[in-house]
């Protein structure tokens, strides 16, 4: 029996956990507004007001006054263990510094991403920014900690040292608490240790860790990661209003909420060695995880988001991206008004179809420019020196190329409210296939109800526990997109294709450009597809090459797209509304 | 799922706030417990430091980053001028010497000998933190600031922009469906709080920064005017350090939408009075809403009650429709079912009826109301 929460910036939702027969299985959720703030400032009342739901959905007593009973003392009271994770407060913001911006720097900023931070912003001596604009920009930023990075163990320590005199001369002040020291991770050239200290010993709450850069070709980010952890329980949350009763209550460490997703991606990852991305879009961020050939990234694209940020994506995106996925006409300047009524108002829910239609297409894309963000710092190393050979000589590839292959992408898990809660499932898969345009072969899934994080933090403590929910409880599949790379005119032949079905039914037709076609294909089913596609378009193995697949079913089905790849939307208004219209009847989109 | 709906704006004519005034860092108090206060009055003040100025000696006279004790002309901790020298060479040949010069007036707050720079500081810049309302310090923060308590009139607004200022309440319009054009503003208003009714126009904002008003209050703007007027669009609401010239408050939202008939008789009614408004808007991690404060002229305030938390949603509760179709709509809730509903997105959601003046009816998702508290 176990009990977890995550304390969002608005709400904090708990679920129940029970153990039936040999299984775990979720069993009750509740939720309740998140009470960081005033007039409460205890966030553990908000955790007590979740879990209180739970009572009384379940009829199981959980609480003795502002108490969890643990362990269980009978049937019908108490949890084995409580558990949380939080991004409540705005989250750990960071700010990492670095010497060289695109080697050092960007390990810095993904040592901070990889732990679940949210990195306001880099520093790095080549940043172009002169020193004294960087010594004001460190002074008005108020994070929650710094990463400081910089030279491999053994080099140059001039650049490291001056950084770190920068950050002296700002005396940088924590987001919360006037009275404590900053917390500064020192992960940088292990020469310039001596110095950094008698710089910044003083003057922060000082830490130091291994080099995330030891040489040139290797990161070393784990150990800074795990340093930022320890820091985030030990300063940052101590900090936050109700955080130390809420570290007392919970029977293993409090996660920062993207850090347990990042768990349960990868975890998914390895256990069927896939390539996948997975996202989680939320009212203010949306968080992006990669693991391709069992490299882990994540991002957070701080401001793209569905409530809070939504006026960004209009700005980010621009007015024409967001209509292009309308499938009606609409002036700007309504469109622009209800956008920002949304954002003055982040809790509202489209109450008319149109309204539905219009956040699925802001979310496509903020989907869409979070993915890109998510390539531009999900790479190689760079400045790496590669070895050629003569047949690379015709290939002038840079070091730092994106590991996002959509080709070589097994798998896309979609999480957050506007995925999670879309009325019809076949409109979150849509969404994921519009904005990120897989190539070939591709699974799609989604969290059920949102409980991603309270798996992560679960893993860390009961593998099993966290296993049997996730397969049985929270990951619902969706189905699989099958995209030929390629264009062509409306209705020519993109590939003709074969499916078997698993109850022996078979079905033999032609995909034409401009089609979008789906077949059921129940969960846990599993259809062999072959696809011979036309002489320019290519499945995967090359232009014209026939291709034969095992695809897997979900609750929406076989999804085949022959709206061309990079995807192909008519230009002028009135086409563009026919198109759309028939792609969604085609589907059945919406009702 | 109590909570299920979304707290609403205070409109009143009666209740106490209290502002908490800090300081961005430690400095001085400079009133004490029971004080009163004006709006315009310091209650505390801070010294920021001055901005920070490296200069790489080591480079400028090429020389190794240890050796630059040997060169300065000033020491650590000593005053300089802009354009005194620094450090200088001296070499044989009075031709090739070189001269570092401050860049800034201030002081050597350090040098390096690892990388050869010395920090420049310049002098402190005095930080004066305002009451912001006229009342009574009810507490004081040792070092950081106080907070400073009135009996007075509260209007929140949904978003604004610009910072806190005061000045004087004027009326301009007759209802509140009623346009603020830039016909409506006269020259008289200038450092005023102007209230206008459901809709404010480009034109009246170009006019409104001509004549020097102070503030304005309206029911609606449209976004692409907010974007001309700040030059940018605005991507995430967090607000209240814009200079547009003045501070902006909607009561409403976006688009053309009468202030509700109770603000706007509450600010009508209490024209001529002087009120304290904020701009300052943020909608995540700890909600601010704009304000205006209409102080009390007797400090009666013991006899207003303290603003109290709501619990819920209660039959017969005024209420605003914030969301499309039926956006700005006010009315009364006639009926809160408990089960959840399908809406036309085929969503199910909890729900509740609102009753219109007119008697006509509709059922809203409980999300897209807010209460209209203060009542």
């Amino acid at each position: 029996m176990i009990v977890a929460t995550d304390c969002g910036s608005t709400t904090t939702k708990a679920i129940l956990i029970e153990k039936i027969g040999d299984e775990y299985r979720q069993t009750h959720r509740g939720e309740a507004p998140t009470t960081v703030e005033a007039p409460f400032e205890d966030v553990t009342r908000g955790v007590l007001n979740a879990i209180a739901e739970i009572e009384e959905l379940s009829g199981r007593r959980i609480l003795d006054g502002d108490r969890i009973i643990t362990p269980c003392r009978d049937a019908k009271t108490g949890v084995d263990i409580y558990i949380s994770t939080s991004s409540a407060g705005g989250g750990l913001q960071m700010m990492v510094t670095g010497v060289v911006q695109n080697m050092t720097g960007e390990s810095a900023q993904r040592a901070a991403l990889g732990a679940g931070a949210i990195v306001i912003d880099v520093l790095a001596s080549n940043d172009g920014r002169l020193p004294h604009e960087k010594i004001e920009r460190i002074r008005a930023m108020r994070p929650d900690m710094i990463l400081m990075s910089g030279g491999t163990d053994g080099g140059a320590v001039t650049h490291v040292v001056e950084m770190a005199e920068y950050v002296s001369a700002a005396e940088p002040r924590p987001r919360f608490g006037v009275t404590y020291k900053l917390p500064l991770i020192y992960a940088g050239n292990k020469d310039a240790q001596p110095q950094v200290k008698k710089i910044l010993g003083e003057k922060t709450a000082l830490e130091m860790t291994e080099n995330i850069r030891p040489v040139l070709e290797r990161e070393n980010l784990a150990p800074a990661r795990n340093k930022i952890h320890d820091l985030f329980l030990e300063h940052v949350m101590q900090q936050a209003p109700g955080y130390k009763k809420l570290i007392e209550m919970a029977g293993a460490p409090i996660m920062p909420t993207p850090a347990a997703v990042g768990v349960i991606m990868e975890t998914i990852a390895k256990r069927e060695s896939l390539n996948l991305i997975g996202v989680d879009i939320g009212g203010a961020t949306t968080d992006v995880f990669s693991v391709f050939g069992g490299v882990f990234n994540r991002t957070v694209s701080a401001n793209l988001g569905m409530s809070y940020s939504i006026s960004n994506v209009l700005a980010e995106a621009g007015l024409a991206n967001i209509m292009r996925w309308v499938p009606f006409t609409i002036d700007e300047q309504t469109l622009r008004n209800r956008i920002k009524n949304k954002m003055i108002r982040p809790t509202t829910i489209p109450q008319t179809l149109d309204e539905l239609q219009i956040e699925h297409a802001i979310s496509r894309e903020a989907l869409r420019l979070a993915l890109i963000h998510h390539k531009s710092l999900a790479t190689g190393l760079k400045g790496v020196q590669q070895e050629r050979t003569i047949s690379d000589v015709f290939e002038q590839q840079t070091s730092g190329k994106t590991l996002i292959d959509m080709l070589k992408l097994d798998l896309i898990v979609g999480s957050g409210g506007i995925l999670s809660h879309a009325p019809r499932r076949i409109q979150s898969m849509l969404m994921m296939v519009d904005a990120y345009e897989p190539l070939g072969f591709t699974m799609l899934s989604v969290d059920s109800i949102f409980m991603m994080p309270h798996l992560g933090v679960l893993s860390t403590i009961n593998e099993k526990a966290a296993t049997d929910v996730f397969v049985r409880d929270c990951m619902i599949y969706l189905g699989t997109c099958v995209a030929p790379i390629g264009q062509g005119q409306n209705g020519e032949l993109c590939a003709d294709y074969d499916i078997a079905f698993p109850d022996g039914r078979t079905v033999k037709d032609r995909l034409q450009f401009g089609d979008l076609r789906l077949y059921p294909l129940e969960p846990g089913g599993k259809a062999k597809v072959t696809m011979q596609p036309a002489k320019q378009v290519n499945l995967g193995a090359g232009a014209g090459v026939p291709v034969t697949r095992e695809v897997q079913g979900g609750v929406v089905g076989l999804m085949l797209d022959g709206r061309g790849r990079p995807l192909q939307l008519p230009a002028d208004q009135q086409s563009r509304v026919a198109a759309l219209t028939k792609w969604h009847d085609a589907v059945d989109l919406y009702p | 799922m109590a909570h299920s709906y979304t707290p609403g704006l205070t409109v009143t004519e009666r209740t106490i706030v209290r502002r908490r005034r800090v300081l961005p860092l430690p400095g001085k108090l400079l009133v004490a417990q029971g004080d009163r206060v004006r709006s315009d009055q310091a209650v505390a003040r801070a010294e920021l430091p001055g901005k920070v100025y490296p200069v790489n000696l080591a480079n400028q006279l090429s020389i190794a980053p240890d050796e630059i004790k040997d060169y300065l002309v000033k020491k650590e901790g000593d005053l300089v001028q802009k354009d005194e020298i620094l450090a200088e060479n001296k070499p044989l040949i009075k031709w090739f010497k070189t001269e570092i010069r401050s860049p800034v007036t201030g002081t050597i707050e350090s040098l390096s000998t690892v990388t050869g720079q010395v920090l420049l500081r310049e002098p402190p810049r005095i930080l004066d933190l305002l009451a912001y309302v006229d009342g009574t310090v009810v507490e004081t923060i040792p070092q950081q600031g106080a907070v400073v308590e009135t009996g007075c009139s509260l209007v929140q607004g949904i978003f604004g922009i610009g910072g806190e200022t005061r000045g004087e309440i004027a009326a301009a319009v007759q209802s509140p469906d009623e346009p603020l054009t830039a016909a409506h503003l006269k020259p008289d208003m200038k450092g005023k709080i102007v209230v206008g009714g459901s809709f404010l126009p480009a034109e009246t904002m170009t006019r409104a920064k001509e004549l020097g008003v102070a503030g304005l209050v309206v029911g609606g703007i449209h976004d692409k005017d907010l974007r001309a007027l700040l030059g940018y669009d605005l991507g995430v609401a967090i607000t209240g350090t814009e200079q547009v010239g003045f501070t902006l408050i909607l009561t409403e939202g976006f688009g053309t939408i009468p202030m509700a008939a109770k603000t706007f008789k509450l600010l009508s009614a209490h024209a001529g009075r002087k009120a304290s408004i904020s701009g300052a808007t943020q909608i995540r991690a700890g909600v601010i809403r704009p304000e205006i404060i209409i102080p009390q002229a007797t400090s009666s305030a013991n006899s207003a009650v303290m603003q109290s938390q709501r619990e819920g949603i209660r039959l017969g509760d005024p209420v605003r429709i914030i969301r499309d179709p039926l956006f700005g709509r006010i009315g009364e809730v006639s009926a809160l079912p408990p089960d959840l509903q399908k809406i036309p997105t085929e969503s199910e959601v909890r729900v509740l009826e609102v009753t219109f003046a007119d008697g006509s009816r509709a059922v809203i998702p409980r999300t897209n109301i807010e209460v209209i508290e203060g009542a």
